[in-house]
């Protein structure tokens, strides 16, 4: 690797640090003295090359890093599953990273009902990839209940996409 | 700031009989105005009504500083009072007879020739950064005034308040129910796309003035909450990264954080009416609970344990049961138990899910919100479940919050792609409006009345 990669793949890591820093949360705004900065202690890396079957880039793109879900419901369809397994046996292969799982669901419930929708979604997340050796000690849940979709339009096709578990690597637990 | 209640005219005319207030209530839809022998009154239980005519012309300005406050001050009012439905206001062009002086007779003849039924007058007088709001209220059909003359004396920063202030008095003494106008409302404002929104929390007057914001939108939030003294409020955040209960102090905006049980999320949190404990819910491994800290002690009690979802709890007026949300039964009901603990009962049973139920401030009504075939509401049912009445229907209306008096829902409204936004509707199904707010707006709460 040539220093000018090197260079990039540090402005790389900035700039996705920088656009992950929102959806984490932000740090305190006053000085109340009750925030806490970084999301729980989990640190951003570089994405890299898709191609480099290590790389976050990889996992994200040709693993696969999301799980659909029915309405209401958490359970793991067979697709669901086989994204799964593929996601336990890469973290079984790349020690060195660590997982939030971040579970969102549509619009179509109230605020309250959805973050515990989600919480109840990350988890079985975390249960399967515990069953397929991840160690829990690697893994961590947030949920994000309607807050955060992916898709804003006010159809079935988006809602689908929304009900969603996501498995975001970083390169480690610092807490 | 403090507002100061002060009689200075005892009207020799007391309050009729209760017992003939019950019979006019039977029969007043029926009367039409003219025939009308009675006091004043507006049933609001009833089915309605024709808006009562009332009179609001320019209070009196008393020195010349008052002169911008005094027309000012008389349009709050007439705001307040028309944004009810239960009024409707004799415009001022209509007007025959001036008020020019607060203590002189009034003409009720010219004010019956308007048809006007009832007429407040105001004079205003501000002094060195006081303001001091005076008014009557006359039942113009039988030429008396109604209850004592009232005066209202606060900063002049506050003027609004005075304006609430009469409101209040005059609704509460025409409806026979307690005011609302004097509130605030707590709520989220939100702003940027919906992948990735922005939201902060921001306080207003119930009628949309004097918004302040409270966060600066870098950490998400959700459903803020009144203490019942007003002075507080609870809500959810994610400035930690996962999410987490919160208490503010409105007077210096400090914080701290409540829900911070390692490798957990705290969310949706509600004031005991005694303000000394919080229940909420609390999610770990996939289960939601329901939880109550004793704000004194720090102590922490589990008063749910399923495996499944028990969110959005709250509490009945007098603290000792809670209405909460769970999917224990296999789709979103909702259920009462003992703050003491022990069994829920189940109260909803129509089709549909529900959620969001808040206890009324009056402890008759529950207020939900449900979800049925693609259709959101806002609905209320009897503490047992019967009588259930929706009172909404839109792509989205979700979160109901109460008005001091238990007789106004607000709530938030989605329409499909576009940008929520807060309503209120009367629970009699009524007189549905829009709040304004500064930019789309979610998560309404509303405050106790204040001192």
């Amino acid at each position: 690797m040539n220093l000018m990669t090197k260079a990039l793949l540090v402005v790389a890591a900035l700039a996705l640090a920088a656009c992950n820093n929102p959806r984490a949360g932000g740090g305190q705004w006053d000085d109340g003295g009750f925030g806490a900065g970084g999301a729980d202690g989990i640190q951003t890396g570089a994405l890299g090359d898709p191609n480099d079957p290590r790389s976050i880039a990889h996992f994200q793109q040709r693993v696969g890093d999301r799980v659909f879900f029915e309405t209401d419901q958490s359970t793991l369809n067979d697709e669901a599953r086989r994204t799964l397994a593929a996601q336990a046996r890469w973290l079984n292969e790349n020690r060195q990273f660590a997982i939030l799982i971040e579970g969102h669901a549509d619009e179509r419930g109230t605020r309250e009902y959805n973050v515990a929708l989600g919480a109840r979604r990350a988890n079985a997340v975390m249960q399967y990839l515990a069953s397929q050796g991840v160690s829990s000690s690697r893994m961590r849940t947030v949920s994000y209940g309607k807050e955060r979709p992916v898709e804003a339009c006010p159809e079935p096709r988006c809602w689908n996409l929304n009900r969603r578990a996501v498995t975001v690597v970083s390169t480690g637990l610092t807490s | 700031m403090t507002a100061f209640a002060r009689v200075f005219a005892r009207h020799p005319v007391g309050w009729p009989a209760l017992a003939a207030l019950a019979l006019l209530a039977l029969v007043w839809p029926a009367l039409p105005a003219a025939a009308q022998s009675g006091p004043l009154r507006i049933e609001i239980t009833e089915g309605v009504i024709e808006p009562m005519p009332v009179a609001i012309p320019a209070f009196v300005a008393d020195n010349s500083a008052a002169e911008r406050y005094a027309s000012e001050l008389s349009r709050v009012v007439a705001g307040n009072l028309t944004g009810t439905g239960l009024f409707r206001e004799i415009p001022a062009s209509a007007h025959i007879s001036r008020i020019t002086s607060f203590d002189a007779p009034v003409s009720f003849s010219d004010w019956r020739a308007v048809n006007a039924q009832a007429l407040v007058t105001g004079a205003v007088s501000v002094q060195g950064g006081r303001i001091s709001v005076r008014f009557r209220l006359f039942d113009v059909v039988s030429g008396r005034q109604m209850g004592d003359g009232l005066r209202f004396d606060g900063s002049v920063d506050a003027w609004r308040r005075m304006a609430h202030k009469v409101s209040d008095q005059v609704y509460s003494r025409i409806t026979g129910e307690g005011g609302y106008f004097d509130t605030r409302v707590v709520f989220v404002s939100e702003s940027g796309p919906r992948e990735n929104r922005v939201k902060r929390l921001a306080v207003m007057d119930q009628d949309g003035a004097n918004v302040e914001f409270l966060s600066d939108g870098r950490a998400l939030v959700i459903a803020p909450r009144f203490s019942p003294t007003g002075d507080r409020i609870l809500y959810t955040s994610y400035e930690s990264g996962a999410p987490r209960i919160y208490l503010m102090r409105l007077s210096d905006l400090s914080r701290q954080v409540i829900g911070d049980q390692p490798g957990t999320m705290t969310f949706a949190p509600r004031f005991s009416p005694d303000g000394q404990s919080v229940v909420y819910s609390l999610s770990i491994g996939g289960t939601t609970d329901l939880f109550m800290l004793d704000l004194r002690s720090g102590q922490r009690r589990q008063l749910t344990n399923a495996p499944s979802i028990a969110t959005a709890p709250s509490f009945s007026p007098d603290g000792r049961q809670i209405v909460f949300e769970s999917d224990r039964s296999g789709s979103s009901q909702l259920y009462i138990m003992p703050t003491s603990g022990g069994e829920a009962r189940r109260i909803s049973f129509g089709s549909g899910r529900y959620g969001t139920p808040v206890w009324s401030p009056r402890g008759d009504l529950i207020a939900f919100t449900k979800s049925h075939q693609g259709r959101f509401h806002i609905g209320v049912m009897r503490t047992d479940g019967s009588e259930e009445r929706l009172l909404t229907a839109s792509f989205l209306d979700e979160g109901p919050t109460w008005a001091p008096n238990g007789r106004v829902i607000m709530f938030t409204r989605e329409t499909a792609g576009g940008d929520p936004s807060l309503f209120s509707v009367d629970i009699s199904g009524r007189n549905l409006r829009r709040i304004p707010t500064p930019g789309p707006a979610s998560d309404p709460a509303w405050s106790p009345l204040r001192d």
